[in-house]
């Protein structure tokens, strides 16, 4: 997909791209069979297309049904290629632009959501004030014994980032992120 | 049989299956991983084997077969090597939209992941190089999985795909489906008929068309004949010009008075110069390739573009579009002709000046070559070659190079299904395999591929998979000693040097052709050409034409890489000087 690159259509003549790229949530729904993740993402290394999160999980157990949500920047016309590529896959039904529905609802963005696990180790001031800040960030406490935190946290991206980046110097040891978890607000389904 | 349950083994099942699709031939080779379906191959006469030299050759002759005839071409190899030698196929297929059934062997389920003896992931392989593929690990899945894969094979934009079969299941004993009418699968629901309003948009603003051109492309021969016959009528109702893709030629015939050439890198003056400066543009069943368009940025600037095409991801990829028609060809043309019939424009006076401007482009005679009395030009051999066998039943391969593009430009096709060639991906190679499965499929016909001295020696090995079933294809090698185009391309972009593109050690074609039990025929004189070429036509058997041509010609027109259709090298501009100065010093800098 270096196409996007060079505008030209030739190595011999290259210039630069000037459309200004956009970031996106996509939902996909999919059959939940092997290899349906690997031709996704395959299709996104392939065509050189960017992944910023990935999350997946079996959404309705007795139809088989998989939804996929994933973060990518493009360039407009690159992201229409995106979805009309995702839709081609035999085993996927249905790609929804969850930022182009947003905006058609009249909203900002979609809701999206993240969790992380964040593991802290650390001995008297350090971990009370960890504790202290985790409660500011209404973050949980979910394993602790003397030495150290887990804290579980659920929130917008912004946030955890934000979380993590003041637990680091009060002894941050290991973080877990789930990716984005994603949908439109209003009673409108998918 | 049919509309029954039986338990049958997998590889009962698997040729059952086949059956049950209509397949008749079938390309392969045997190894450890497929031995229970050859074994059941051995016990029935229904569907006849063609055993190759080299699992690439099959899936090409597969698709020379499908294209020739519409229907799906089936693969079977086995394992590992045997999977991967037909990789080249697969991803050719997939570029040309050609449907192919790949059954691969696998090894049994209990050894996947062990890195046993010809394993390898073929279904991770050839993921990115089919439409879709399978593992199949329950018997009892086989025959839904093989009805499934013959339904999204053949279905929406033609495409291969690939059934890898472990050894245990081909052995297992499992119930056997026959095809259902009633489809199953709910993900893959591919649209024929277009969107009627967006089709009478369409006709309005072609109706509106000063200088209108219509651009059609392979999907119109893989929608079917009644596809092609239909795009004539638009054409003959609005008087359109006409120009084609490299895989949309016969589509329109090459002697119809609309008729305009082939377009693109090496395509005719007239039709590329109208591309450029139209004002309604009619894409049918084409998807603005590179090598279609030049320099994207400064394609058709002042045009409004209709495409129509069945798959939603070849709509506004490359070009945009002003309106996208999303269908089948043959469905969305007798919608377009039915409602420019009832339209009743009849009134062809606004486009009159520009079919005057289209026959100045014409005048330019961007084809022509300079004759020669003593050398064959190439050009010529395929002129002669044309000549004397276009009044028979004749189908026409090639492989990929300078001698492809001159068949394109001096091969006249009327026909659609009569010419196969390796546009999207552009393998070498491909012409002879694909020659032997046009000729499986006709018999009778005269089956010629037009080759290259390099290409041909990359699926040589088939001669004796030609011998073997008789079948007398016609291999006609432009041969000039180099890789013409790629030697082509360094004298335009690489400053002449001529880096391993000339051949030094040729084998004896003639000597080649004996050696397989086929019969060889050489040619260097432009005066016994005629002969060679009667005498090639009237050899019962596999032929290998040596024909030796003008070492240096050069394929022109050419729109030089990153340049716009407005400039092309034309033959007689090509000078020296041009050639070498055919990119600027900004565009030389960046090679």
């Amino acid at each position: 997909m270096n196409a996007q690159h060079q505008p030209t259509g030739s190595a011999y003549f290259i210039a630069a791209e000037t459309a200004r790229p956009e970031t996106h949530t996509l939902s996909v729904l999919v059959d939940n069979e092997p290899g349906v993740l690997a031709r996704v993402i395959g299709l996104f290394s392939g065509r050189g297309y960017n992944i910023e999160s990935l999350t997946v999980s079996e959404t309705e157990h007795e139809a088989h049904l998989s939804r996929i949500t994933i973060v990518t920047t493009a360039t407009p016309n690159v992201l229409e290629q995106v979805k009309s590529q995702l839709e081609r896959i035999v085993p996927v039904h249905r790609v929804v632009d969850l930022t182009v529905r947003a905006a058609e609802l009249g909203h900002e963005k979609p809701l999206e959501r993240e969790l992380a696990l964040v593991k802290v180790t650390g001995t008297s001031d350090n971990r009370v004030e960890a504790l202290r800040l985790a409660d500011a960030f209404r973050a949980q406490v979910i394993d602790a014994n003397t030495e150290h935190f887990i804290f579980e946290i659920t929130g917008r991206v912004s946030k955890i980032e934000q979380f993590i980046a003041i637990m680091k110097p009060l002894g941050l040891v290991e973080i877990c992120r789930t990716g984005i978890a994603a949908m439109n607000r209003g009673p409108q389904g998918m | 049989m049919a509309g029954k349950q039986m338990e049958m083994t997998g590889a009962e099942i698997v040729l059952q299956a086949l059956k049950d699709n209509g397949v008749k031939h079938m390309f392969g080779y045997p190894g450890g991983a497929v031995l229970p379906i050859y074994d059941e191959l051995h016990q029935q006469d229904d569907i006849e084997h063609i055993l190759v030299r080299h699992e690439q050759g099959a899936g090409h002759m597969a698709e020379g077969y499908a294209r020739s005839t519409g229907k799906p071409g089936v693969v079977l190899v086995t394992s590992g090597p045997g999977a991967t030698n037909v990789v080249t196929a697969l991803q050719d297929a997939l570029m040309d939209s050609i449907p192919l059934v790949c059954i691969t062997g696998q090894v049994p389920t209990s050894l996947i992941g062990s890195d046993a003896f010809q394993e390898c992931d073929t279904v991770g392989i050839t993921r990115p190089c089919t439409k879709h593929n399978w593992l199949v690990k329950d018997v009892n899945q086989l025959a839904r999985v093989i009805h499934e894969a013959f339904r999204i094979a053949t279905t929406g934009r033609p495409g291969p795909v690939v059934v890898d079969v472990p050894k245990d299941v081909q052995f297992a004993t499992g119930t056997y489906t026959p095809p259902s009418p009633v489809i199953e699968q709910k993900s893959y629901q591919p649209k024929l008929s277009g969107d009627l309003e967006k089709i009478r948009a369409a006709i309005d603003l072609m109706a509106t068309a000063r200088r209108p051109i219509i651009y059609s492309g392979g999907g119109v021969i893989n929608s079917g004949r009644e596809a092609s016959q239909l795009l004539r009528e638009l054409v003959e109702l609005t008087g359109f010009p006409i120009t084609s893709t490299l895989m949309g030629l016969g589509a329109y015939p090459a002697s119809g008075k609309n008729w305009m050439g082939m377009l693109g890198m090496h395509g005719t003056y007239e039709a590329n110069m109208a591309m450029h400066d139209c004002d309604v543009m009619i894409c049918i069943g084409a998807r603005f390739d590179d090598r279609i368009t030049g320099r994207l940025n400064a394609f058709s600037p002042n045009s409004k573009k209709i495409h129509i095409d069945i798959d939603p991801s070849s709509i506004n990829k490359n070009v945009r579009t002003d309106i996208g028609i999303l269908g089948d060809i043959g469905h969305v043309l007798e919608d377009m002709v039915r409602l420019w019939r009832a339209s009743k424009k009849t009134d062809r006076s606004q486009i009159e000046g520009w079919w005057t401007q289209i026959e100045k482009w014409r005048g330019r005679n961007s084809l022509a070559y300079p004759a020669n009395k003593d050398v064959i030009m190439p050009q010529y051999a395929i002129q002669r070659l044309y000549e004397l066998t276009k009044d028979r039943d004749t189908y026409i391969t090639t492989e990929v190079g300078q001698h492809q593009m001159w068949a394109a430009q001096f091969y006249g096709f009327e026909e659609p299904n009569r010419w196969m060639t390796s546009g999207g991906l552009g393998t070498m190679g491909y012409g002879f395999p694909a020659a032997i499965g046009v000729q499986v499929a006709h018999r009778d016909s005269l089956v010629i591929d037009i080759a290259g001295d390099a290409s041909i020696q990359m699926c040589i090995q088939e001669m004796s998979c030609a011998v073997q079933y008789q079948l007398p294809v016609k291999i006609f090698i432009l041969n000039n000693q180099y890789m013409g185009m790629v030697r082509q391309w360094q004298q335009l972009l690489h400053g002449n040097r001529l880096s391993h593109s000339y051949t030094e050690s040729m084998p004896d074609f003639v000597m080649l052709a004996q050696a397989y039990g086929g019969v060889g025929i050489r040619c260097d004189k432009p005066a016994d050409l005629d002969d060679a070429i009667m005498k090639m036509i009237d050899t019962p058997g596999p032929v290998i034409f040596d024909c030796r041509v003008a070492a240096l010609a050069n394929c022109f027109p050419m729109i030089p890489s990153g340049k716009a259709h407005n400039e092309m090298l034309l033959p007689d501009e090509a000078t020296d000087e041009a050639v070498a100065n055919a990119i600027d010093a900004k565009g030389r800098a960046l090679v």
